[in-house]
């Protein structure tokens, strides 16, 4: 018994190495993807740390408020990379009109999304390195100086990256190719409600029950618990954590309701149209 | 035991009837073709076999697994090819295949990759992205992924389709070949009747979704009448009943 689980283990595993390996494999030959990567972060650091540091001379920031934007950028960003490495992963089999053969293979749906997670986490540590490296280098701002919460902070948003792209992508199984779009829009759309750099008191009435919905709320209002020396920040990432098993749950059963869908309507055979 | 066992199998869009209650099986070691004009239904009912689609009714059972229930025990021993669903073009050769020997958990696969590369003429090209190839070297790919795992049961969809003469009727015996070697049952979706009259032991003819002649190339000329299984297949496809 113990010895069938831990094969059928070993062949989970290898079934998602194969996936990763598909991935690493395509990244060795394309360097504008690599390049893709880090361009958007580095760009956003750059534009509001420069914001940051124009206000703090001209006296319109004090060099908390600083910290607080390009902690901000930086933690936003890991979230936008985490979603990225994930729904363009799977983007990618689209592209090369690769999928039916992996839905014919024996990779369960459920690898199929472990190796999205592996490649989302190799894209978020690929493209956010250069980032927290400038910010050292250009605004002398150290984001793990923050210390290891800061590891929860961008484990939670990493999360939140991953619940997303799966909803994206079971919206892509339904309704084919032609929401690929969304893969790039839907992030920026919670970004406001995300509270990233203003607290959620800021927000209008309305919506801060919205707001209070998302992991990325708590995890910024935490955030700014951390670097105010106002609190440890590790009650707000302890909702942020609830809130992203949720999603990632529910996301999860939206997945497997569209991948059925998909397959009793017969869109898997059409995908890249 | 049946490699292959349909019974009754539908596929409804709507008010569009895809496939209608179709029933077969195809032993191990048989080559069964399915052959219908455009829009007949071959190309759902492989997407049925494969898992691909949901039927509307009826069962499927592959090498003894029902697909409804176990479908991953039948797909991990079973294999695709299709010229109509790509590899993914950057990847070489051998990269393309050690992802699906991985994936179908293929033991000693830097082996199978050179045996397989050398038995269908790829090994020159084992460091070429799949999307330089020739047409006929991308068919050839496209077989070496499905024979990866040594499958018992191989699903071919227009396998020599876009091949020039030699080497389609290269491959048609390397089919030939493997399954006599192999014991490997074969389900083929083709419209080169030559092909078909070649290596089907069983040809199914399709129309609106239902199988409405069965039996050898032979028997099928003997029914119709006809010279040639081209002859029947015109004469399906343009009758009027």
């Amino acid at each position: 018994m113990a010895k069938g689980a831990m094969s059928a283990g070993l062949g989970a595993a290898r079934r998602v190495w194969a996936l990763v390996y598909r991935h690493l494999a395509l990244y060795r030959r394309s360097w504008p993807r690599l390049l893709d990567f880090a361009y958007g972060p580095v760009l956003q650091l750059l534009i509001w740390g420069f914001t940051a540091r124009f206000l703090a001379a001209h006296g319109g920031a004090s060099a908390g408020l600083a910290g607080l934007l390009i902690a901000g950028v930086l933690l936003w960003e890991a979230a936008l990379a985490s979603q990225l490495g994930f729904s363009v992963s799977f983007l990618e089999e689209i592209w090369s009109r690769n999928l039916g053969h992996l839905f014919v293979s024996p990779l369960r749906p459920w690898e199929l999304i472990a190796a999205l997670i592996v490649m989302s986490v190799l894209r978020l540590l690929a493209g956010m390195m250069p980032a927290i490296l400038l910010a050292f280098l250009l605004y002398a701002f150290d984001i793990f100086a923050l210390g290891p919460v800061v590891l929860l902070l961008f484990a939670n948003l990493a999360a939140m990256g991953w619940w997303v792209a799966l909803g994206i992508v079971a919206f892509i199984l339904r309704h084919g190719a032609g929401a690929e779009g969304l893969v790039w829009t839907v992030m920026f759309g919670l970004t406001p409600l995300s509270a990233v750099f203003y607290p959620v008191s800021a927000l209008p009435a309305a919506l801060r029950p919205l707001a209070w919905a998302l992991p990325s709320a708590h995890v910024f209002e935490g955030l700014r618990a951390a670097l105010s020396g106002g609190g440890s920040g590790f009650r707000d990432l302890a909702f942020a954590f609830g809130l992203n098993l949720v999603w990632l749950l529910a996301m999860a059963l939206l997945f497997r309701r569209e991948l059925h869908a998909a397959r009793r309507g017969g869109a898997l055979v059409s995908l890249g149209e | 035991m049946a490699a292959i066992r349909v019974e009754g199998l539908s596929k409804r869009y709507g008010p569009v009837t895809a496939v209608a209650g179709i029933s077969f099986t195809v032993a191990a070691g048989e080559i069964v073709a399915l052959l219908g004009a455009n829009g007949a239904g071959k190309t759902t009912t492989l997407a049925m076999l494969l898992g691909l689609v949901l039927p509307s009714a009826g069962r499927i059972e592959i090498l003894g697994h029902d697909m409804a229930r176990d479908r991953f025990a039948a797909l991990a021993r079973m294999n695709f090819a299709s010229p109509y669903i790509a590899l993914p073009a950057r990847l070489s050769v051998a990269e393309n295949l050690r992802v699906y020997g991985h994936l179908y958990g293929v033991a000693g696969l830097e082996r199978r990759i050179r045996e397989l590369a050398g038995e269908l003429d790829l090994l020159a090209f084992l460091d070429r992205p799949a999307g330089t190839l020739s047409a006929g070297q991308k068919t050839r790919l496209a077989l070496a992924k499905a024979l990866i795992n040594r499958p018992a049961v191989l699903l071919l969809d227009e396998p020599t389709a876009s091949l020039d003469p030699d080497t389609a009727d290269r491959l048609r015996a390397w089919l030939a070949a493997y399954r006599a070697a192999s014991g490997c049952a074969i389900l083929l979706a083709s419209h080169n009747m030559a092909e078909v009259e070649r290596l089907s032991d069983q040809v199914l003819m399709l129309r609106q979704g239902a199988i409405v002649a069965r039996g050898s190339p032979a028997a099928l000329c003997g029914q119709f009448g006809r010279d040639t299984l081209e002859a029947v297949f015109l004469a399906i496809a343009r009758a009027t009943w």
